[in-house]
């Protein structure tokens, strides 16, 4: 690719490279319609958290040429606060994992459709997979759920039928 | 008439429930009458959640049959059940839609905890496990095990209809 | 004539629902019988699984991961243990190859037999689950043999296996395999040419090959829509390339292509686990002799003071895995597992990242349902195999 550079990572299994932020969409999508690659299953996308290290997380990706029988390790390093783009476009599978990661290590994933919490509840509080996050916590279980419907979007419903009927 | 008015307790507890003093003996055997039935058809709710959730399969099918003790009837409706067999670990976000299932049984209705994620969160001591669902429902009998075997769990249903038989109504 | 008003209709199913595999809550928007869309809700069984294990040492991760996809639980400590090996620089003798591969084999028939059982009796062949679990607790009795334990083994250990394979293992599962192509038959027999299930299955959550790519479904779902990637022929592990044997697949994309391409799959397996024990002697290596991580044998333990040090460091501070990362595929009964493990070099891991083929799945479920009818949701939960302990983790 023109004007990029990459740097190597060391790894035991495949190769793997560090994208910058930036250049990540592009350079998925060349190794999706580039002839000799064509890496077309998104296998994961997940985050490690190396803390104390600056910066403090690598967002992975794991690739699968089924094609060529190839795989690649794509990584970006992401700081607290960082956006890293979506790759959803490339890969629609990209989708669900993205939104784990958010939810698990409050990764924020910029032009996401759905960046919602996935695995915990949408009241939690917190990244559990985040390093400073405790493995055993503490508190009274929950045994009711938070109305979906607001007060006012009630009114609003019951407000809507009458009309409904009305016109009937 | 024939029969004698012999004025002890047990008359005057019949009193109490506004039954016939002169037929002391007819409120045991309704109680009897109605525990045996509850105890021999017992139609558990089918509510998996995990690894258990197999198992309790395995005990519903061929090997082990748990219609030989009356309780083979999982009914997909927690409105018709009177069993809930909690099998596997429970989440801090299933725990809500746990108890709606449970409040949508009729009385009377029984909980059987089963593996030890149900009973005190097993392995998983973390921050999505509730640690033991009696936290959540009230639990009458606990079946230890990773899942348990599938005679466990029959022994534990044993067990609760032992509680049925000895229970007032 | 007043034109006719029409709305469409919201359902919620699940997380309790019967034919869901266990919790997974879907919310259904219908006009009518037809599904406008369809949007899947998880993590109502998420365990936190993959935290926990960063508090354990390499070895206690085991019995952890078994817990995700509790119907392949030896894939998934396959999957594991692979990785970590691989991070060690461990090679394993071939024997205890032979029997992790019979073991992952039978493994796959056990998910395989329960997903038989369990996806035709939420369409209406009711007897078919008892079928199925009559031949299961057969391969349950091969795990009991084996480690005391019908469910989780945890057998499977970095550096070899637990034990020697006990007295009778040849026995128990020749018996098996002699038993269970009869067997297979005899479901087919009651499934593939009954026409009910056919027109239940034919045409309906039809997945062209490239979206199965698109969605990260590599497993049954893709080979059941043409295409033959399979991790055990694409990047051979253990010893699976002297085997011989088929990928299955079909060409429809269907419910029913799923089905036959799973019952070809147990075929195959059921040819690989007789070549495996053909092969697999009844006593001999059961672990690399790597003594880092393989405590010695219990005679030495007792009569050395070398080798009773090295048992007492391996059981009280469990062994280092030098400082990087892996991650190894293996071919699991839902499709491509694999864990993704990074080591800082002490002796618990710093992450294990399990690759679930369910997660996968779901995600791609709108995709495959919207469009259908609202009966054939059932089906197709059923074909794609989801385990939500493997979704959710």
């Amino acid at each position: 690719m023109p004007g990029a550079s990459f740097e190597a990572g060391k790894s035991v299994d495949f190769t793997t490279i560090y994208v910058p932020a930036d250049r990540l969409v592009e350079t998925a999508r060349a190794l999706r319609d580039t002839p000799s690659l064509r890496f077309n299953v998104i296998i994961e996308v997940t985050a490690v958290d190396y803390l104390p290290r600056a910066p403090r997380f690598e967002v992975v990706y794991h690739l699968l040429s089924v094609p060529n029988r190839q795989r690649i390790r794509l990584k970006v390093r992401a700081a607290e606060g960082d956006l890293i783009p979506t790759i959803q476009e490339i890969w629609p599978g990209a989708g669900w994992p993205e939104r784990e990661v958010y939810d698990m290590f409050g990764i924020i994933f910029a032009n996401h459709p759905d960046l919602r919490r996935i695995l915990t509840p949408d009241d939690w509080e917190g990244h559990p997979a985040r390093k400073d996050y405790p493995v055993q916590i503490r508190k009274a279980v929950q045994t009711y759920e938070p109305l979906e419907v607001s007060e006012e979007e009630f009114t609003a419903n019951l407000e809507r039928d009458r009309v409904r009927r009305q016109v009937k | 008439m024939a029969h004698e008015h012999t004025h002890d307790h047990t008359h005057d507890h019949a009193h109490e429930h506004g039954l016939d003093p002169d037929l002391p003996l007819l409120t045991t055997t309704v109680e009897k009458l109605v525990n045996w039935a509850r105890k021999s058809a017992i139609w558990p709710a089918q509510f998996g959640l995990a690894c258990c959730a197999i198992e309790m399969m395995a005990m519903a099918a061929s090997r082990y049959d748990i219609a030989r003790f009356g309780a083979e009837v999982f009914r997909g409706s927690p409105r018709q059940s009177d069993l809930m067999i909690v099998a596997g670990r429970l989440s801090r976000k299933m725990a809500p839609a746990m108890r709606r299932v449970y409040d949508q049984m009729p009385e009377p209705k029984w909980v059987i905890s089963m593996g030890a994620c149900a009973s005190v969160g097993g392995v998983f001591d973390n921050y999505a496990i509730v640690q033991g669902v009696d936290q959540v429902v009230p639990v009458d009998v606990y079946v230890p095990g990773c899942p348990p075997r599938p005679e466990s769990l029959i022994y534990g249903i044993v067990q609760l209809q032992q509680k049925i038989a000895r229970s007032r109504i | 004539m007043a034109e006719m008003r029409t709305e469409t209709m919201t359902v919620n199913m699940g997380p309790q629902h019967p034919s869901t595999h266990g919790v997974l809550r879907l919310i259904l928007e219908l006009d009518g019988e037809t599904i406008k869309s369809a949007r899947p809700t998880i993590g109502y069984l998420h365990t936190g699984i993959e935290k926990t294990a960063e508090q354990k040492k390499w070895q206690q991760v085991i019995p952890l991961v078994e817990r995700m996809d509790y119907l392949g639980a030896q894939s998934n400590s396959l999957a594991y243990v692979l990785s970590v090996e691989k991070l060690l620089g461990l090679e394993m003798p071939e024997r205890v190859q032979d029997i992790r591969v019979l073991l992952a084999e039978l493994q796959r028939l056990a998910s395989h037999l329960v997903w038989l059982g369990t996806h035709a009796m939420e369409i209406g062949a009711v007897s078919m689950l008892f079928y199925a679990l009559r031949e299961r607790e057969l391969l349950m009795n091969i795990n009991e043999l084996v480690a005391g334990f019908r469910f989780f083994p945890s057998y499977f250990r970095v550096g070899g296996l637990r034990d020697d394979l006990p007295r009778g293992f040849h026995e128990a599962v020749t018996a098996f395999l002699d038993r269970f192509p009869a067997k297979l038959d005899e479901y087919e027999g009651l499934l593939t040419k009954n026409d009910m299930f056919r027109r239940r299955t034919e045409g309906v959550g039809v997945i062209t090959q490239e979206d199965a790519f698109a969605w990260g479904l590599v497993g049954p779902v893709s080979r059941a829509a043409g295409s033959d990637y399979d991790v055990r022929k694409y990047f051979p592990y253990l010893t699976y390339a002297n085997y011989d044997f088929e990928v299955s697949t079909a060409k429809e994309g269907d419910v029913f292509a799923r089905y036959r391409t799973r019952i070809r799959e147990m075929r195959e397996s059921w040819k690989i686990c007789s070549q495996a024990i053909t092969r697999i002697s009844p006593t001999g290596a059961w672990a690399c002799d790597d003594t880092r991580v393989v405590p010695p044998p219990k005679d030495k333990v007792y009569t050395e003071m070398e080798a009773l040090i090295q048992h007492f460091l391996i059981y009280s501070q469990g062994f280092t895995v030098p400082a990087g990362e892996s991650y190894v595929p293996i071919e699991g009964p839902r499709g491509e597992h694999g864990v993704y493990i990074v080591s800082d070099g002490t002796n618990r891991p710093w992450r294990v990242k399990m690759r679930p083929p369910s997660f996968m799945a779901i995600q791609a479920l709108p995709k495959i349902i919207e469009g259908g009818m609202i009966a054939d949701v059932i089906a197709v939960i059923g074909s794609t195999d989801v385990v939500m302990g493997d979704c959710d983790r």
